[in-house]
């Protein structure tokens, strides 16, 4: 069953149209990549699925549990359970990590129409995944991301991904800036999430991520329009022989 | 020509207002002669203007207009309507001193409960006394402005408050501003010296009771802190919407002590605290931190003159303004460093957030150096949230107003965590809170 339905999306930065009638379909509970080169527009695609300002879809529509995603607010969507991995994730000076947290959780819950966290079971929770993503407590005190090496901004958003446990997770570039090491634990963390409520999509420029997290299906975007769709013996090919080809194609 | 012309709008208005108030101005002889000199000083200026260099952002003649008359004594059903406002501010085990639109209301405030080591007199008792001959100085100052000068003129009563050598007070003392009159003006002086080797903590509140409005304040802090000493002091303005409120705070630092000072205005039409510290002691440390929350057309300044006298102290000036709709906010921040006071390192900040395309920030830094060997500085920053802060909060579930809330707070609170007291600073915190909820 279909879980993200994106149909001839065709989407415009500054006058510029930089989708041009993509069309994708998310399995529930399937991990998806999208691989492409620079500037084909992965990260276009997940902002427009998170809902950021700037981005003006001209055509097309994209269906999240059948629901019109469009129309609804960023934090509507989030409620909803998209989630966006932000390939670089910002800095917020002076709101605590915790504080950060707690706010975006519950917020989540109310839109929701669910109560509220406890102190003391928020307080668990964080505690719990904190501790399988080895992240110090004293990060969590800290401003969001604020002073955080690479590793432990993109650890940051596992972590919230494992707190919020959306139904959708979209991971823009997450190994940008990772070395082995910090990759194989964030990996670690988002395959910890894998499950049939769960369907994720994982941006990237290079096959070595899905060497960690291994997709189901394997999509090839190029300028603005995802132009094959595989099994993951499609990443290792792409490997072998570049984007020349599907440039062509396109 | 022009200028004539408005000047003879406010001046004969004030010099009624001073005739008529004669009856309730306490202190005769001396006392009374320095009050004719302090409104014949206001008189030669009037209002402050734009043409006069400190008030250059803050026009009173157009913003304000006319001095009103002083508001009466206050009787008892103005009291009690005091009193229900007090209770909105009043902290737990604080020592409580409550002027009602200007005078000391012995019944609501804790004169005679004082700590051990505090002692507390209403102003208008020591202006009365006959047998001081220092009592006329209650009404001078060092600083000279037109807006001291009426409070000179017109300042009918505020408390004398001594903190004996090496006390310690462990809870703060509150000292309550109540407006209860509409159309009418306060003046008070407060004087407050902190002994040899004190530490207090000194909260001030302007609040107005149900059913005032429109009024003017004007009030005066005198405080001296001697050497060895810390003084905390934090000060919050909620005024109502249309009224106005000048207060002037002036500060004399001993040496090896500490003052802290801490701003918020939130409230009135036209606010301003001009505070002016002499630093006049070495080795002294002065840290300054000022919030404005306004919205609508109001107008907040924070005005700091900081005065390096002698070498080795420190200033620390840092400043947070959010405005919204049409607010305006002004920061002034004036460091003269005199040629004595070497190693002196004096820094100012002031940032402001603006929420609206239609709200004004003005700032005016100014260093005066004469010495040589100083680390000196300051900045300015003006700007609306930002997007991708925004966006990330709203993409994690976020509404958006709630979003700007949180992105608000963390600004401010660059300024609020210099508060030290954990319940003071979260008092605050929550008055911010307040503000941000109140937004449509
Ligand atoms: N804010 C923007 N303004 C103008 N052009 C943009 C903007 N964002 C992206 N683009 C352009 O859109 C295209 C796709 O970019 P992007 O979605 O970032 O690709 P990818 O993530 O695949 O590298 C690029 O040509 C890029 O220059
Ligand atoms: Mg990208």
């Amino acid at each position: 069953m279909a879980l993200l339905e994106i149909k001839n999306l065709q989407v415009r930065v500054e006058e510029r149209e930089i989708l041009h009638g993509l069309t994708l379909t998310i399995d529930a509970g399937k991990v998806h990549a999208i691989m492409g080169p620079n500037g084909s527009g992965k990260s276009t695609l997940s902002h427009v699925i998170a809902g950021k300002p700037g981005y003006e879809v001209t055509g097309g529509e994209i269906l999240f549990k059948g629901e019109d995603l469009l129309a609804m607010a960023p934090d509507e969507r989030a409620a909803k359970g998209v989630f966006l991995a932000f390939q670089y994730p910002v800095e917020i000076p002076g709101v605590a990590t915790m504080t950060f947290l707690r706010t975006a959780l519950n917020a989540q819950r109310k839109a929701r129409g669910e109560e509220e966290y406890s102190t003391p079971d928020f307080l668990k929770k964080v505690r719990e995944i904190s501790k399988q993503l080895s992240i110090p407590q004293d990060m969590l005190k800290r401003g969001v991301n604020v002073g955080f090496s690479g590793g432990e901004k993109k650890r940051n958003e596992v972590l919230q991904m494992a707190l919020f446990q959306p139904s959708l997770c979209i991971l823009d570039e997450m190994d940008s800036g990772l070395d082995i090491d910090a990759l194989r634990i964030a990996a670690d963390g988002v395959n910890a999430l894998r499950s049939p409520e769960r369907s994720m999509v994982v941006i990237t420029h290079y096959q070595r991520l899905l060497n960690y997290i291994v997709p189901d299906v394997v999509h090839v975007m190029s300028k603005g329009r995802v132009v094959k769709s595989g099994g993951k013996e499609l990443a290792h090919e792409l490997e072998a022989s570049g984007y020349a080809q599907f440039e062509d194609a396109a | 020509m022009n200028v004539a012309l408005v000047k003879n709008d406010s001046v004969p208005a004030a010099s009624s207002v001073f005739s008529a108030a004669q009856g309730r101005l306490p202190g005769a002889g001396k006392v009374a002669d320095i009050r004719r000199e302090a409104f014949a000083a206001f008189e030669r200026t009037g209002l402050p203007h734009r043409r006069i260099e400190e008030w250059k952002y803050t026009d009173l003649r157009a913003l304000v207009r006319e001095v009103l008359p002083l508001a009466g004594s206050p009787e008892a059903a103005a009291l009690a309507r005091a009193k229900t406002a007090i209770a909105s501010v009043a902290i737990a085990g604080a020592a409580k001193l409550v002027l009602v639109d200007g005078v000391v209301a012995a019944d609501l405030s804790d004169l005679s409960a004082l700590p051990s080591g505090v002692t507390a007199r209403a102003l208008r008792d020591v202006l009365s006394d006959q047998t001081n001959d220092a009592r006329g100085d209650l009404l001078l100052t060092k600083a000279a402005d037109p807006m001291l000068s009426l409070n000179a003129a017109l300042a009918t009563d505020g408390v004398v408050v001594t903190v004996a050598d090496g006390v310690q007070l462990s809870s703060p003392l509150q000292l309550i501003h109540v407006a209860t009159a509409s159309k009418a003006a306060r003046y008070s002086r407060s004087h407050v010296r902190i002994g040899q080797g004190a530490r207090a903590t000194l909260v001030e509140s302007c609040i107005a009771a149900d059913g005032a409005g429109a009024y003017q304040a004007n009030d005066v802090a005198v405080i001296w802190i001697g050497d060895g000493a810390a003084l905390s002091h934090v000060r919050l303005m909620s005024d109502t919407a249309d009224a106005v409120n000048i207060a002037s705070e002036l500060f004399t630092v001993g040496a090896k002590s500490k003052l802290s000072l801490f701003n918020m205005t939130s409230g009135g039409a036209v606010s301003r605290l001009q505070a002016f510290f002499t630093l006049a002691g070495e080795g002294s440390d002065l840290i300054v931190n000022g919030v404005n929350l306004l919205r609508d057309k109001q107008h907040g300044d924070m005005t700091l003159v900081v005065d390096h006298a002698v070498p080795g102290c420190t200033s620390r000036e840092n400043f947070r303004a959010v405005l919204d709709d049409r607010a305006h906010s002004v920061f002034q921040g004036r460091i003269i460093v005199r040629p004595d006071a070497q190693q002196t390192d004096g820094k100012m900040m002031t940032r402001a957030l603006l929420l609206s395309d239609e709200a004004e920030a003005d700032a005016k830094p100014e260093l005066e150096i004469f010495a040589d060997d100083v680390s000196c500085g300051h900045g300015a920053t003006a700007g609306a949230l930002d997007d991708s802060l925004l966006f990330y909060l709203q993409a994690r579930g976020l509404p958006e107003k709630q979003a700007q809330a949180l992105l608000i707070q963390a600004f401010v609170g660059e300024a609020i965590e210099a508060i030290e007291d954990d319940a003071l600073r979260e008092r605050v915190i929550a008055a911010a809170q307040d503000w941000m909820e109140a937004r449509a």
